[in-house]
């Protein structure tokens, strides 16, 4: 059996912060992830952060990367990579396998799941041929093992997701045929679909993928327009070449590991689903769990490393690292950025929302 | 489908060593460390493995957790090939199915 006084499960931006601002603090920290490299999906992000300084603006998601496995190494944290947690009990006993094949006992204090999100999917006739892939995997491809898997793509969701990775799709040197939007209005920041328009994309917004033409892989991709109620318009079918159709729906927070802990859930709609209930010291209902980062409600990079450091700050102060005084300065420093990060026309709505679950946390939690 | 050799953010791609890969019988060059899924995709493959009901399916979520992209490797099956790392003189084949695991010390 192996102990730690506080165990951070995910070692993306959420979980590095995490168990950084734990370290720091005087604890012992273990980190685990299922991956063969830490950074969770940050070394895919090649374009800059937006923010302030404090919110690391202007540097690119792959160089924070960088950053923050350079602070964990100078803080001898332990990463155990290539292991993946199948339990976690009420006494905060976690079960993992390593390396495929080796089971391990971890006896933790305090435990931080930072374990992310996945993409969503989109059902439509052919969506499971060889060329349909989330547009987070197109991105890995490129930009993580710099391999194109295709030459010409239809990029279905108009969301940041869509448009950045759409945008270094074209950077990677693969044609944009469209971009597919289902809703009358387009979901990403401006900067980001201005930079895509500018390079000749057309955005059909209104429509959506109606079905793939191809019966061994993508060969075509045929879109219809919808109506107010996104319905499909008869007479407005049309056809786009394509080899590639990158689907950028939305994501879902993992949160099989909080069902597991026994975690109480809470439904925000407009975050991403059923959610760990939480406080604003990221405490959920099993006593000494914490969360950050997607798991919470989907966001950004940069909020998930601001939740994570609150974390991370709390579990430490938890075990007598911090004084209450310490804890509410050092957590009331964090929110202030975090108010930062969650302002302007997207930003609001998911301050909103996120206000909802800390409320319903300080109902349930304290 | 192919490598990206230059790019305008991450520039030039770093040299790795070339290693050779067997896929369904045939060989291929692959580099060291890089995944499978990276190695078909830079040799033109697309079609991973064949579901029971003779669907192709190819990479999917490329992150190791949507299972899209299994397939035999060394003569285990249902190996997720986004996660997978290549080796030199690995046999990696078109999985039909749901794959069947060998008994006892089989497993690579």
């Amino acid at each position: 059996m192996h102990k730690a006084s506080v165990v951070i499960i995910g070692a993306g931006p959420a979980g590095l912060c995490a168990a950084i601002e734990a370290a720091k603090a005087g604890a012992k920290v273990l980190v685990l992830d299922e991956n063969l490299k830490p950074g969770g999906q940050l070394f895919k992000q090649i374009h800059k952060f937006f923010g302030s300084k404090e919110h690391k603006a202007g540097t690119r998601g792959y160089e924070i990367g960088v950053e923050l496995l350079k602070e964990a190494e100078v803080l001898n944290i332990d990463v155990w990579l290539n292991t993946e947690v199948c339990g976690i009990d009420k006494e905060k006993n976690i079960w993992a396998v390593r390396n495929g094949k080796d089971a391990v006992h971890i006896a933790a204090e305090r435990i931080i799941l930072a374990t992310g999100a996945i993409e969503n999917a989109v059902a439509f006739p052919g969506w499971t041929l060889p060329g349909v892939m989330g547009a987070g995997a197109a991105q890995t491809m490129i930009n993580i093992h710099r391999v194109l898997p295709g030459k010409r793509v239809v990029m279905l969701g108009s969301g940041n997701v869509g448009v950045i990775v759409s945008y270094q799709l074209m950077q990677a040197g693969a044609d944009v045929s469209a971009i597919v939007e289902a809703s009358p209005t387009l979901g990403g920041y401006g900067v980001h679909t201005a930079k895509v328009r500018r390079a000749g994309v057309p955005f059909y917004t209104s429509h959506s993928i109606s079905k793939v033409i191809g019966k061994e892989k993508v060969e075509a991709v045929e879109i219809v327009a919808l109506d107010q109620q996104w319905r499909p318009i008869n007479g407005t079918k049309k056809v786009l070449e394509a080899d590639t159709i990158c689907l950028a729906a939305g994501l879902s927070p993992l949160t099989e590991l909080a069902w597991i802990a026994g975690c109480q859930f809470h439904y925000i709609p407009e975050l991403g689903g059923h959610l760990p209930i939480h406080n604003r010291y990221m405490e959920t209902t099993a006593a000494g769990i914490y969360v950050a980062g997607d798991i919470t409600g989907i966001e950004e990079a940069s909020t998930a490393m601001e939740e994570g450091m609150l974390a991370g700050i709390n579990a430490a102060a938890s075990l007598g690292f911090y004084s209450q005084k310490e804890k509410e300065q050092l957590s009331a420093i964090v929110w202030d950025r975090l108010d930062a990060l969650r302002c302007g026309y997207f930003g609001q709505k998911r301050k909103t929302a996120k206000e909802r679950m800390i409320s319903v946390g300080k109902k349930v939690i304290g | 489908m192919g490598r990206i050799a230059e790019h305008p953010i991450l520039g030039e791609m770093k040299s790795s060593k070339e290693i050779e890969i067997i896929v369904d019988g045939k060989p291929y060059s692959a580099l060291e460390g890089e995944m499978i899924a990276a190695a078909l995709i830079a040799n033109g493959i697309q079609t991973f493995r064949y579901t029971k009901h003779k669907g192709p399916r190819g990479i999917y979520c490329g992150i190791g957790r949507c299972t899209d992209c299994i397939m035999i490797v060394n003569g285990v099956p249902n190996v997720r090939t986004c996660i997978t790392p290549v080796q030199d003189g690995m046999r990696i084949e078109t999985q039909h199915g749901t794959g069947v695991w060998k008994r006892g010390d089989d497993h690579a």
